[in-house]
């Protein structure tokens, strides 16, 4: 089956400085795929040359079978991009915005009459339809984004950092709202800040870090295959952690400290003994699975900062 | 073969024309009343002090000056404005990734930089009635010239927007470029009147050539015969033209 994005050795190189090395990954149609990585790892760069923002330097891209240089125009009308920036036009108001990006795409306004209806309804934006978009919120402006992204129905639909700033509500109803394009058979493509988000959203993940693919896998193997579970402490009274303890140690903030412990080398006593011989009391215990952010941090060696 | 985007380039134009329709007080308004001003204040004044063509009252020269200034400084605002504004607020994006080519998207551009340009004429035309006859004599000559100069005009804001990347460039291009070549172009006087090596200069000046072809349009006299008029603004018209479509294709500050 055609690949919903084809990305085939991709370089981009702005002066001194090489965004992307030769990145390839191909995305299949129907997924919903988390494109995750540090700032400056290269993720808005990949978008905007998928998007045709940006020109690459070497490599093809192409979306549902279609180059986006030598075939830019069925690219383009497969691709609907959210971009990261809260970016309009201050003459028009969100109906109009949306007429005219459906007539960019040569939809004719009667042609997606139903269908803007829906996503006005959808995205909770119809009684904002005759509001200019300056007279709007943040978040509703982030609405409006998105139905512009979708506005000319592409099977394929990039969200860049789509939740970024945005308060907890509307994080969820952007949640619902994705999930429900892709159960209608979208294939979507998310970059976030939040590992939570990509780790209850995507299917499979793909971590980019100085322009590199630093893992590209289903998101229960790349979980799975981390060899450590993360134990979390409280603990009272005072002592010192040893080098051994140093070395497990993954975060500590006042009493509560977290331990990565190795599924197969490390046993859970001996972790504890080393603890009370260390002066420190234990007050409780947890054990969890590894989150994305975990991995994400042991494989660019960095915060989760998406 | 490539079918083109026939909807997307009429959405386009669309929006441009109704982009600078929703402010047409500060559009097309504000450049008329400037005009009607500069035809009161110098029309009156030097009013029989000055004839410059034989049969012609300077303050029938004056109009066809005075409209075609107006259509080279608002076809060349209206392009370089909405480029440059949605350069600043980011929304060209919306554009960049559509399945436009850069050719609609110049054309649709261009058409509506001049359709702004042709309707500040039309309403100076209407307000120079008021103050003279102006009967046209070759009204051909007269639409070719309008239509051509507005064209090239539109197509040099395109350039100034796609290279400005604050107002304040635009503001440089136009006060240092634009105003002074149509000033220095025969709006106020003929070349003739000039002493001879800013006669011969002027004839370097396409703006000049727009002036003076359109003004034949009106009189059936001019400085430079009127087939050289078309001929100059129709090549300057493919230069800017190729320049505009060779930054388009190339991605040049828009596609880094």
């Amino acid at each position: 089956m055609t690949a919903a994005l084809d990305i085939d050795s991709v370089h981009k190189r702005y002066g001194a400085l090489h965004a992307l090395k030769g990145v390839s990954f191909r995305i299949e149609q129907g997924e919903f795929f988390g494109l995750l990585g540090p700032n400056g790892a290269g993720k808005s760069t990949l978008i905007s040359i998928i998007a045709g923002l940006v020109r690459k330097d070497a490599g093809h891209v192409a979306v549902m079978g279609h180059d986006t240089v030598t075939a830019y125009r069925a690219a383009r009308a497969h691709l609907g991009v959210v971009p990261q920036e809260l970016v309009y036009d201050p003459f028009f108001t969100v109906e109009e915005l949306l007429r005219l990006q459906a007539g960019y795409f040569g939809r004719r306004p009667a042609e997606v009459a139903d269908w803007t209806e829906e996503l006005l309804n959808a995205l909770d934006l119809a009684d904002k339809r005759r509001s200019k978009l300056r007279q709007l919120s943040g978040g509703m402006k982030r609405r409006v984004l998105i139905a512009q992204a979708l506005v000319h129905k592409p099977p394929v639909v990039i969200l860049d950092e789509p939740t970024a700033g945005v308060d907890v509500e509307l994080r969820r109803a952007l949640w619902s709202f994705t999930r429900r394009l892709h159960r209608e058979g979208h294939t979507i493509v998310l970059t976030t800040h939040y590992l939570e988000e990509a780790e209850a959203l995507c299917e499979r993940i793909a971590i980019l870090d100085h322009g590199e693919l630093l893992a590209l896998e289903d998101k229960q193997d790349l979980l799975g295959r981390h060899p450590y579970r993360v134990m979390r402490l409280r603990t009272e009274g005072q002592g010192t952690l040893g080098p051994q303890l140093e070395a497990m140690l993954q975060f500590r903030e006042g009493d509560v400290m977290e331990l990565r412990v190795h599924r197969e080398e490390q046993r859970v006593g001996d972790v504890l003994d080393v603890l009370r011989a260390s002066g420190l009391r234990l007050v409780d215990i947890e054990m969890r699975e590894p989150k994305l952010e975990d991995i994400f941090v042991e494989l660019t060696g960095g915060p989760g900062n998406g | 073969m490539d079918s083109g985007n026939a909807v997307g380039f009429t959405t386009l134009l669309r929006k441009e024309i109704w982009r600078f329709l929703k402010v047409a007080g500060q559009t097309v308004t504000s450049p008329v009343i400037t005009s009607a001003l500069y035809l009161l204040v110098f029309g009156h004044v030097l009013e029989g002090r000055l004839q410059v063509f034989e049969g012609v009252s300077y303050l029938a020269f004056l109009v066809p000056g005075l409209i075609m200034m107006s259509v080279i400084q608002n076809a060349f605002a209206n392009t370089s404005s909405s480029v440059t504004q949605s350069k600043i607020m980011g929304h060209i994006v919306f554009l960049l990734m559509s399945p436009l080519s850069s050719f609609e998207i110049f054309a649709a551009y261009v058409l509506a930089g001049v359709l702004r340009g042709v309707l500040v004429a039309l309403c100076l035309y209407g307000i120079g009635w008021l103050f003279v006859p102006l009967p046209i004599a070759q009204p051909l000559q007269l639409i070719v010239m309008l239509l051509l100069s507005g064209a090239c005009l539109a197509a040099l804001g395109m350039i100034a927007g796609i290279m400005a990347d604050k107002f304040e460039h635009l503001a440089a291009f136009q006060n240092y470029f634009i105003m002074p070549f149509s000033f220095l172009s025969g709006v106020f006087y003929s070349i003739h009147s000039l002493p001879e090596f800013w006669a011969e200069a002027s004839r370097f000046n396409p703006f000049f050539y727009m002036i003076d072809g359109f003004r034949y349009g009106f009189f059936g006299v001019s400085d430079a015969p009127a087939g050289l008029s078309i001929l100059v603004v129709g090549v300057f018209l493919l230069l800017v033209s190729g320049i505009c479509l060779a930054m388009l294709r190339s991605g040049y500050r828009l596609r880094p």
